[in-house]
């Protein structure tokens, strides 16, 4: 196969250009200022993006990537700087204006219309008209069923979102993007819910889109997947620019390198720890419709993870042995005792903690600040004589852990919906560590997590197994369960197909095949 | 919509279990129908006087002025606001129809030596009056970010204030005849009925049926993925709360046919009665959820409820116990249909 650039070179060639010249720069953001009140987001910031390119966007978290996206979008005008999209100054306009220009972003927080059908959410402000100028419902419904297609979703697009999963969810937000017909689409995260079978797909459309002249800027924490789909790479950090790639001329090395400052040595340090008793035993729990017969046990010191695609039933299952979500049958047993746990209050009483998996949801209270938001769970702690709340206790600890997971904010009284995405995940994860639970259950618990602080993390969870405590841990990056896990339970739709003891050989091909359905250890 | 999604391929085992979820699915959505028509066959038996096509009327008639308030409370409710104000900007807009809509020779001629108006000028009049206030609170609410209910019982006070200072607190009456017939027949029918009707209908198309409609239910459901994807959030709030006002003001008017007279003090408190029946309807204060069918039944078990109560002789103070019981009771029927726990 003939190397790209010359290709590229001989159909210029070929074409009739006397001088070789570089594709046009469909997008160029110049010397990017943001402050916020408190915060300066981006000092300097940089990115210029090709006509058909796919061009990652990278750095740590806070290293203020949305932010430059937001800028660029019209949401949070810059500071100062300048933008340039097709090679015009473009200044002083509203998101719907650069729809129509022709940018289109999927942002990293979802943003569905929970109660209305997914075809309103996708043609949301531009439904199709009918000469009366009502809205044309069966028009929105093919149009839908089309874009559905594209992005191979069977879903009937009068379901209402609030029914989807959330990796659902997100592949309805990728339709969307896709459905404005954008030269230029943002992508911020897109793959953080999607398994790799999606994000799999997810890269045929994006290399589909590109074929067709669009350019994409792509940001993700997740390496491998850079490597696999960007022509060129950006990267920021604390909101500067440091340089730009092509990423042929890069290491794994080199870029975690420049988005870190230093070399991250061992991303999962797991250390075999000594595995007790069993702690946690659930016997045929089954859920309505969407899990059966699951029974597993873990034991003191040991973490298991969870492997399976989305969809499968990990955080149903989870839910459920939490008490949040109903269960038509099974039991669960703690220390060899039948318990009945109705609430999550019922759980935090046998010693459980649940980290869930989208925070947007479950976890976050966007209005209240970073200490409030730690230190929710484990008030029973700080409350000392005559019931009154403890703060310089609450404080401390927030102060530590901090620290310990380096969230960047600006202090620990910040709102936590002014964090990066990444950071109000530390401080969720930093909840559930103050509240010292005896059995952790972890869903995706380094999603959008960058490289550095993924590695703390491990770390920390880690200790905590060599502590005694037991941990389940849902993630659907595959590299995480086989770094961290002793045993690796696999689901799929709905069923256990498979607890595998961690070993040196095994292969992730191995996991599909039991995550798939292609192999199960209860029928085999 | 009649659009259900919940057919699905069924296994012959299956299909009694789920034909019974089903069951309880439609229960859950139309609960409130279900209620309502309890009531129907519970008062009829106690009172035969009740189902009489002339009672019904009566009840239809009676339902008309918080009903027709009530549509646009829904859209209110469902873009997660609320107007406290329409009550006040019902009294407002009826006062100044009023004025406008007296008879040539009417003793406290409001205009002196104004001509007899064609009944267009007053209904006009009302319809924009109450535009403009509603979209008063629009704006405040859009481009202050002042909270809905604060906006609203601002203008509330406002607007009762007005009324007062135009009439100097006493009633405008001796309406034309034109204006009065609105409160009357065209054949069964009770017109205050076919305004309503009206109503009903445009709203529902409205909401259902066009690009702002969709926007409502966006920006109650999620204002930021209205915002990030193009929606004019703030201009949608001014029209939607303006299209409450004006609604109002097609109250004033069938207020004044039917009374023959409007009193500044008049509709206190309709603007809870409306809330209560879009609450009763189903529409959610955690917005992105709300009907018009929902709306209108609402208002009728409010109305079924008060005529029945008053048919059997019950006292009008325990009427109001059992109205505020029924709105609680709703409410919790209508949190459980949307719970997240499955
Ligand atoms: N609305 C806001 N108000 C105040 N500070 C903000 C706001 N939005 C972002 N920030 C701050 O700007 C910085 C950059 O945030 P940004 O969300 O752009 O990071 P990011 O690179 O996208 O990180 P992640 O990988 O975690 O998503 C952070 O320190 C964040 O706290
Ligand atoms: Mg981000």
């Amino acid at each position: 196969m003939i190397p790209f650039p010359i290709l590229h070179q001989v159909i210029m060639y070929e074409m009739g250009w006397s001088k070789v010249t570089e594709k046009p720069n469909v997008l160029e953001m110049k010397n990017i200022v943001k402050n916020f009140p408190g915060v300066q987001a981006l000092k300097n910031a940089e990115l210029t993006v090709r006509d058909g390119e796919i061009h990652a966007l990278m750095g740590e978290n806070g290293a203020g990537k949305s932010t430059l996206m937001k800028c660029l979008i019209g949401i949070h005008p810059q500071t100062s700087g300048e933008i340039y999209f097709n090679g015009n100054l473009i200044e002083n306009y509203s998101t719907a204006d650069t729809l129509k220009m022709g940018i289109s972003m999927i942002h990293q927080e979802l943003n569905p219309v929970e109660n209305r059908p997914i075809m309103e959410n996708i043609w949301l402000g531009r439904e199709p008209k009918n000469r009366f100028g009502l809205v044309d419902h069966q028009k929105m419904y093919e149009m839908s069923k089309e874009v559905l297609e594209i992005i191979d979703l069977k879903e009937d697009p009068r379901t209402e979102m609030r029914h989807l999963t959330v990796a659902k969810m997100q592949m309805i937000e990728i339709a969307k993007a896709i459905s404005y017909n954008a030269k230029l689409i943002i992508m911020d995260e897109p793959t953080s819910a999607l398994t790799s079978r999606e994000v799999d797909q997810l890269f045929g459309i994006m290399r589909k889109l590109k074929e067709n002249g669009k350019s994409i800027i792509y940001i993700s924490h997740k390496l491998d997947e850079i490597f696999a789909i960007a022509d060129r790479v950006t990267v920021l950090r604390d909101g500067e620019y440091v340089g730009t790639e092509e990423t042929e001329n890069l290491t794994v090395e080199k870029m975690i390198n420049m988005m870190v400052g230093r070399d991250v040595t061992d991303l999962f340090p797991k250390v075999t720890c000594e595995i007790g008793d069993v702690k946690l035993e659930v016997k045929n729990l089954t859920g309505e419709k969407l899990f059966s017969n699951v029974s597993f046990d873990v034991r003191k010191g040991e973490i298991l993870g969870v492997a399976g695609l989305v969809g499968a039933g990990r955080t149903e299952v989870i839910e459920a042995i939490f008490g949040i979500r109903s269960k038509t049958e099974g039991e669960v047993w703690i220390d060899g005792q039948q318990v009945e746990i109705n609430s999550s209050e019922d759980a935090i009483r046998n010693g459980m903690a649940l980290l869930t998996e989208d925070r947007r949801m479950n976890g976050i209270f966007p209005m209240l600040n970073v200490l409030q938001n730690m230190s929710i769970s484990n008030m029973k702690k700080y409350v000392g004589k005559f019931n009154l709340v403890n703060h310089n206790d609450m404080k401390e600890d927030c102060t530590r852990y901090i620290d310990a997971l380096s969230v960047r904010t600006p202090s620990m009284y910040q709102r936590i919906e002014n964090l990066s995405g990444g950071n109000q995940q530390k401080v969720l994860v930093a909840r559930w560590l103050l509240t010292e639970p005896e059995i952790l259950f972890l869903d995706e618990p380094t999603r959008g997590i960058d490289v550095g602080a993924k590695a703390e993390i491990h770390k920390l969870i880690t200790n905590l197994a060599g502590q005694g405590k037991t941990i389940v841990m849902i993630s659907s990056e595959l590299p995480e369960v086989m770094g961290m896990s002793d045993r690796i339970m696999v689901m799929h739709e709905g069923r256990v197909t498979g607890i595998i003891d961690n070993r040196k050989d095994l292969t992730q091909a191995e996991i599909m095949r039991y995550a798939t359905g292609a192999m199960d250890e209860k029928t085999a | 919509m009649a659009k259900e999604t919940s057919d699905q391929t069924l296994t012959s085992n299956d299909q009694s279990r789920d034909k019974k979820q089903i069951a309880i699915e439609i229960l859950k959505k139309y609960g409130i129908v279900f209620v309502l028509i309890l009531m129907v066959i519970g008062i009829s038996f106690l009172s035969p006087r009740f189902l009489t096509p002339n009672n019904i009327f009566n009840v239809l008639t009676q339902s008309a002025i918080f009903g027709i308030m009530a549509l646009g409370m829904t859209l209110i409710i469902t873009s997660k606001g609320i107007d406290l104000s329409v009550g006040s900007v019902l009294a407002l807009t009826g006062v100044v129809a009023a004025s406008l809509g007296q008879t040539a020779m009417a003793n406290n001629k409001y205009f002196e030596g104004l001509a007899e108006m064609p009944l267009i000028v007053p209904v006009i009049a009302a319809l924009a009056l109450g535009a403009f206030l509603g979209s008063i609170n629009g704006g405040l609410i859009a481009y202050t970010g002042i909270p809905p209910f604060i906006a609203t019982l601002g203008m509330m006070t406002v607007a009762r204030g007005f009324a007062l200072i135009y009439t100097g607190g006493s009633p405008i009456s001796n309406l034309t005849s034109s204006f009065t017939s609105l409160g009357g027949n065209i054949g069964v029918f009770p017109i205050p009925v076919i305004i309503y009707a009206v109503a009903v209908a445009i709203t529902w198309v409205l909401l259902n049926n066009t690009r702002f409609g969709k926007n409502v239910y966006a920006i109650g459901g999620n204002v930021k993925a209205a915002e990030v994807s193009g929606v004019n959030v703030k201009k949608n709030l001014i029209m939607i709360y303006a299209y409450g006002g004006m609604l109002a003001g097609v109250a004033a008017i069938v207020f004044a046919g039917r009374v023959g007279s409007v009193h500044p003090g008049a509709a206190t408190g309709y603007e809870l009665t409306a809330i209560a029946a879009t609450t009763i309807g189903g529409t959610s204060h955690a917005g992105g959820i709300g009907t018009i069918w929902g709306a209108v039944v609402g208002a009728l078990v409010l109305g079924v409820l008060r005529n029945g109560l008053t048919l059997l002789g019950v006292d009008a103070y325990w009427q109001q116990i059992v109205e505020g019981m029924i709105i609680i009771v709703a409410v919790i029927i209508d949190m459980r249909k949307n719970a997240k726990k499955k």
